[in-house]
Parts: C-alpha cells; sequence; structure tokens
C-alpha cells in the first residue's frame, strides 16, 4: 500500500537541469530498498522556482526538496522514506525555520503572495494521468456547462468574471465568445494560441506541461459556448514536452468520451487537433496563426474582418491563449462571482508573470491583478542579487516597454500598464539593475523584431530595420544631435501604419526607454559614453598606475597582446589594439583596471 | 463520458490515496518510530500492517515514520496523534498489534491500554 508520494518536477526547467535521471535513480533506489510498494514516484509539470531546480517534494511530509543531485538519492531515501529523518541540507532553506522546523511551503516568501488559479495543478497532479486531473475537480466544469447551461448562460458567466485575454492585449474573453455565438449556425473553430513567442515567457509551456487537461476542457467549453465542434492548439515545435503531454492528454480524454460524440450524454460532439508551429514570432499573431494553421505561410492580414466574423478556413473562430483557458474551468465551476473578488475594478482574477534577469528567484508566478511590481520583486522574487540596485524591469518583451523604480508601487494590471508606456504582454518580466544599459535593452528587443518581421508590410519590414541602425549607431559611439527625435518620429509613424499586433508594438521598447531613461541616450550622443558600461565601442580598459604591482598577470591573459610592461613595474593598456573582452579585469587581483 | 455521475465515480476512485499530498492534514496522525533500533526490532512490517490497515478501511488518517524517540528497549513504538487530545504511545508492537489499535483506537475511539508505553513499562 503506498504511504508516501514523491513529487518530481518534469517541467522544461528541471528536465534540463536533470530530473529524468532522478526519477529513475529514485525508482532503483527504491527498489533496492524494497519500498516501491510504499512510495510512489510522480512525474509533475512545473512548481515555479525554477532557479531551484531540480525540485521534488515528499508527501504526506510536505517536504520541499530543492538542486536535488542523483548522489543525494540514496540517502533522501534511506533516511526520509526508510527512517523518517528530513535530509535538513537539501531542504529549501527558506522553510526551515530557526527552531529547524521544516515549514510550509506556502509560507515562504516565493509563495506567500501567489495565487494559483491558471497554475492550480501544476507541480501538483502527473499531467499524463487524466485520473489525477479528474480527482482534483477537472472536467467538472465541462460537465456542468454542458448539462446545467445553456451556451449562452456558458457566455454570460464568462462575461460577468470579467476574464480578459491573456495573451497580451487584454480584450474581455466572454464579448469575444458572444461576437462568434451571434454568426449564423454551420462550421465553427476554436483555436488556442499556443505559440508562445516573447523571449524570456514560459507560462504557457507550463500549462501545456503540467496541466494540458484544463486546456482540453477548457476549449470544449468554448466550442459548446459558441456552436463549434473543432478546435486546433497551434503549438511551437520548440515545446516537445508539452507537445508530447498534450498529446497524451488528448488521446486519454478520448478514451474516456470527453472528447468525440455525445460528450455527457448530450448531442454536443468536439474534436482536438495539435498544429504545430516552425517558431515564427508573427505566428503569434492570431491571423498570421491562423494562416499557419490553414497550412500557408504564417503573415498576417488586415482586420476586419475579426476571426470572431471570419476566421480560420473562413469560418468564424474563437481564438485565445493558453492562459486565458486555464482560467475558464474554474470560473464556470467555482462561478463569475468568486473571480469576480479577485483582482483590480478592471482587471480580474490572476496573472503569471515568468520572471527573469537580474533577480535571486528566477522562475514562475502567479500573482492577483493589483500586486505591486515592488512586491513581486523584492518579495516573491526574492531581490536583486549581489545588492545592487534596481532599475528597470521590462514587461511584454519585444512588444512591451521598461517599467522604471519610481513606478514600482503602482498596482500591476492591464490599463496601468499601458498608462505608464508598457504593456502587460504575455507576462515575461525581465528584471534590470544598475549594470543594464537601456539603449542597449532597446537595441536587443529591435534586433529580434528586425529578424521576426514577416515582411509583408512595409513600416515593419524597413522602419524597424531603419529604427535598428540608428539605436546601432548610437551604441557604437557614433549617434548624431537629433537621433532622438528622429527615432521618436519612426517609432510613431511604424505604430500607426504597421498591419498587425508586431508592426504596431515593435517600437514600443524604444519610446519606452527614451521615456524614462533620455538621459542614457543623451550621454550615448552626445558624450559618447554608457553609464552602465555595457556599450563596448564606449568603454576603455586603463590601469591604475598606483594599484599595480607589476604581476604580468594581465600581460599574459591578454589575448590580442595590448598590454605592455616590465615586471614590479606598472604596466600599460594600448587603446587602439584592446578589443575589449575584458579578460584581464577579470583577472587582476589588485583591482588595479577599471572600465570607464 | 455519458453523465456527471459516471465523472464523480471517476473522481471518487481516483481521489483515494491522494490524500496523502495535503501537507495541511488536521486530523489524526499516527507514526511509528523508523530509527535503526526501530527497524532492528521489528518496525517496518508494523508501519506496513498500519498502512494497510488505515487505508483498507479508507480512514481519513495519515500514518508516517518519526526517527528515535529515546526508548529503543521498547520499539517497535508507535505514536497516535489525535486533535486536542493527548498523544498515545504504544510499545513493543507487532503488525497484529497494530490491527487491534486501528480498529479499537482509531475507529473505536478507545485506546487499548494494555499496549501503551503506561502498561507495559511496568
Amino acid at each position: 500500500m503506498v504511504r508516501s508520494h514523491i513529487l518530481v518536477c518534469g517541467g522544461t526547467g528541471c528536465t534540463s537541469s536533470g530530473s529524468p535521471a532522478i526519477i529513475r535513480a529514485l525508482e532503483e533506489q527504491l527498489n533496492k530498498s524494497g519500498l516501491s510498494d510504499e512510495v510512489k514516484v510522480v512525474q509533475t509539470g512545473c512548481f515555479g522556482l525554477c532557479a531551484l531546480g531540480p525540485i521534488m517534494i515528499v508527501y504526506p511530509e510536505g517536504t520541499f526538496y530543492s538542486m536535488v543531485k542523483v548522489g543525494d538519492i540514496p540517502e533522501i531515501v534511506e533516511e526520509h522514506l526508510l527512517k523518517g529523518r528530513i535530509v535538513t541540507r537539501l531542504v529549501y532553506d527558506e522553510t526551515v525555520q530557526e527552531s529547524g522546523e521544516v515549514a510550509s511551503l506556502d509560507d515562504t516568501g516565493f509563495y506567500k503572495k501567489q495565487m494559483r488559479v491558471a497554475l492550480r495543478n501544476c507541480g501538483v497532479i502527473n499531467p499524463e494521468d487524466i485520473n489525477e486531473y479528474i480527482a482534483y475537480d477537472g472536467y467538472q466544469a465541462l460537465g456542468k456547462a454542458l448539462t446545467q447551461m445553456t451556451p449562452e448562460q456558458v457566455i454570460e458567466e464568462i462575461k460577468t468574471s470579467g476574464l480578459r485575454g491573456r495573451g497580451g492585449a487584454g480584450f474581455p474573453t466572454g464579448v469575444k465568445w458572444s461576437f462568434a455565438a451571434a454568426q449564423p449556425k454551420g462550421q465553427k473553430y476554436v483555436c488556442c494560441n499556443a505559440d508562445e513567442g516573447d523571449p524570456g515567457a514560459f507560462m504557457d509551456r507550463s500549462v501545456l506541461e503540467g496541466d494540458p487537461h484544463a486546456l482540453i476542457e477548457a476549449m470544449a467549453i468554448a466550442g459548446y459556448a459558441i456552436g463549434a465542434n473543432k478546435g486546433y492548439v497551434y503549438v511551437r515545435a520548440e515545446y516537445p514536452i508539452a507537445v508530447h503531454r498534450l498529446q497524451v492528454a488528448i488521446k486519454q480524454a478520448k478514451e474516456l468520451g470527453l472528447l468525440g460524440e455525445g460528450i455527457f450524454g448530450t448531442d454536443f460532439s468536439f474534436d482536438l487537433e495539435i498544429r504545430l508551429g516552425a517558431g515564427a514570432f508573427v505566428c503569434g499573431e492570431e491571423t498570421a496563426l491562423m494562416t499557419s494553421i490553414e497550412g500557408n505561410r504564417g503573415e498576417p492580414r488586415p482586420r476586419p474582418p475579426f476571426p470572431a466574423v471570419k476566421g480560420l478556413f473562413g469560418r468564424p473562430t474563437v481564438l485565445n491563449n493558453v492562459e486565458t483557458y486555464a482560467n475558464i474551468p474554474r470560473i464556470i465551476l467555482l462561478g463569475a462571482e468568486w473571480f469576480n473578488k479577485i483582482g483590480t475594478e478592471k482587471s480580474k482574477g490572476t496573472k503569471v508573470f515568468a520572471l527573469g534577469g537580474k533577480i535571486t528567484n528566477t522562475g514562475l508566478v502567479e500573482v492577483p491583478m493589483g500586486t505591486t511590481l515592488r512586491e513581486i520583486i523584492e518579495e516573491i522574487g526574492g531581490g536583486i542579487p549581489g545588492g545592487k540596485q534596481f532599475k528597470a524591469a521590462q514587461t511584454g518583451g519585444p512588444s512591451g516597454g521598461c517599467i522604471p523604480a519610481k513606478h514600482m508601487d503602482i498596482p500591476i494590471d492591464y490599463d496601468n500598464l499601458i498608462s505608464i508606456g508598457s504593456m502587460m504582454g504575455s507576462g515575461g518580466l525581465i528584471v534590470m539593475d544598475e549594470d543594464s544599459c537601456m539603449v542597449d535593452i532597446a537595441r536587443f528587443f529591435l534586433d529580434f523584431t528586425v529578424d521576426e518581421s514577416c515582411g509583408k508590410c512595409t513600416p515593419c519590414r524597413i522602419g524597424t530595420k531603419r529604427l535598428l541602425e540608428m539605436l546601432d549607431r548610437i551604441t557604437e559611439g557614433n549617434g548624431k544631435p537629433g537621433d532622438i527625435e528622429k527615432m521618436e518620429d519612426l517609432c510613431h509613424y511604424i505604430k500607426e501604419n504597421a498591419l498587425c499586433g508586431l508592426g504596431q508594438t515593435a517600437p514600443n521598447p524604444v519610446l519606452s526607454t527614451i521615456r524614462y531613461f533620455r538621459d542614457e541616450y543623451e550621454a550615448h550622443i552626445y558624450h559618447k559614453t554608457c553609464p552602465a558600461k555595457v556599450c563596448k565601442s564606449l568603454l576603455n580598459y586603463t590601469i591604475i598606475a598606483e594599484k599595480c604591482t607589476g604581476c604580468t598577470l594581465c600581460a599574459r591573459v591578454c589575448p590580442v597582446g595590448a598590454i605592455t610592461g616590465t615586471v614590479k613595474q606598472p604596466h600599460v593598456i594600448d587603446h587602439e589594439k584592446c578589443i575589449k573582452c575584458g579578460a584581464c579585469m577579470e583577472k587582476c587581483r589588485f583591482g588595479a583596471i577599471v572600465k570607464e | 463520458m455519458k453523465s456527471l455521475e459516471e465523472l464523480m465515480a471517476i473522481r471518487e476512485k481516483a481521489r483515494q490515496g491522494m490524500g496523502i499530498r495535503n501537507d495541511k492534514h488536521e486530523g489524526t496522525r499516527v507514526v511509528v518510530g523508523m530509527a535503526t533500533c526501530g527497524i532492528a526490532a521489528g518496525a517496518r512490517p508494523v508501519l506496513s500492517a498500519l498502512v494497510e490497515e488505515v487505508s483498507k478501511e479508507n480512514l481519513d488518517i495519515q500514518v508516517g515514520q518519526t526517527g528515535c524517540i529515546g526508548i529503543c528497549q521498547y520499539e517497535p513504538v508507535v505514536e497516535v496523534m489525535e486533535p486536542d487530545k493527548e498523544k498515545v504511545t504504544y510499545v513493543k508492537m507487532t503488525p497484529e498489534k497494530a490491527i487491534k489499535v486501528v480498529h479499537k483506537h482509531l475507529m473505536g475511539g478507545e485506546v487499548v491500554q494494555e499496549y501503551t508505553i503506561g502498561r507495559v513499562g511496568k
């Protein structure tokens, strides 16, 4: 009989840090100790605390082990599972109290302020076992919708809940559904956008990997609401684990009759297929995505007509993002009133953010709308490592903008972010400290959009390229007076004239960094300096003669022979030869080399 | 899937055994001393018997292990901790005695005095 469950994270993060080997070692060791029948090893989705992977939780104690290695497994099995003694050296130190007692994970800084709705089952259930999803109330919402509600009631419930699209733009989901439902009867489609392309965002992947049945259930509910019997999930091929788990889930749902004909004894039928994307950023744009599903080159087309009227294969289509769908079963099951109580006046519910950049707890967090950036970064994220100062956070990836320190206490929701020149986007949140150059950041995102522009419309294809050229010039020290104003003009032109969301939002990183960090642009252009000391062309490495002991180490590591000097005498760097690799500064034991 | 009832039946079945994953369990806890002394004295079969019986009777009780509590001569030791009640310590346990504790104490609410440390120790 099973007396203990070991949950091991099988998300992409922990998988790449070795969790499959840990699962194998656990099973082997349990077998050796004769515990295989008593202890069950379960592979789950992402726990969120990716920085500390591989992660595992041992129940019934709820012990949270982090950064586990294969070599630790014999000790965990022998001590904890056989003798009941927790291996404290491997326990996540935030859960260890002063008394030495191990506290609940929910009381740690990382989890305390979180509220998991979309991620409710990630790290809790085995995503490849439909029974575990059902044990945690899975498919009840679909059953309730089909047997106790009319399609109109379902749409009304979603409208009342105030749920808005989590893909970025924040359009009310219920309203979108009602448009598609209002179209004349006939073939309609439900699509899911799982083409998560923002650099740094991975919440959709985590939902697919950790709770794929939630997506299936929600899409079936959407199908019932608008009168569609067919759905497509468009997911990028770079997410192999997510694709595999979704395939397994669809198969299991079909076997139990939760997909297929006459679901729950009604005359509603629904079928689901997966379409793999090749990883083009533009295919996250709804019209390009549908063009791609149709088998054509992924390019956007003008709107209107909107997809709800004329979408996939020219038929009325509802297209939502993974995280949006993940909220649907909860809303149907617990009611719009319940969902409505979470969040701010105009942004209801929670939002998942992918924390990255200069932050201690890199990972996935879900917080109620209205949580401040300060709470997310300082409390949940554990602050910035190395005692550095917070400078800005980039939300919304290449379509968004930066939030400077002065706006850290603004409650985060759709409208507040837009009012300060950023946007929610899909929820990537990249933290930057004093060592980040804002011009360089803008250049990085533009470099990305130039690569990813599909080339169909001129403002995006040529406009973003010209913007990037200007930014390149500025970071190389060749900026000219008037460049800032010229860039601003071009940004506005692109925003107003580009065909799709990609082009319309591409200038945002430039505009928002100019808005909040104009002084850095000016320093690059007028003083030819990079205040954050990032832009190589504007830096010079120099040896402070008083501190140099003449140990010759720097001269020996310099790959281009730019450093000269005799033993026990101060050395000198030839700026003409120096390629600014920084190797000398790294090696110097006396702090005698500075960059300025 | 033909009805909501069918789904709920699958749910009930699937939920069995999932209670282990609730670390905020506030009900009764039973722990077995599983240090070297306990294992040497035969704590493993006692633990297995407890786990099996609790699950067979479908009781909402958590069974776990603990280390040595310092009375090695009385191993195997089983402790029953009920909310708002004093802890009961059973000593020199066997699988048979453990099953009796499940039925009399955990289900019937009556402490099996003859196995407690107060009796056996004297």
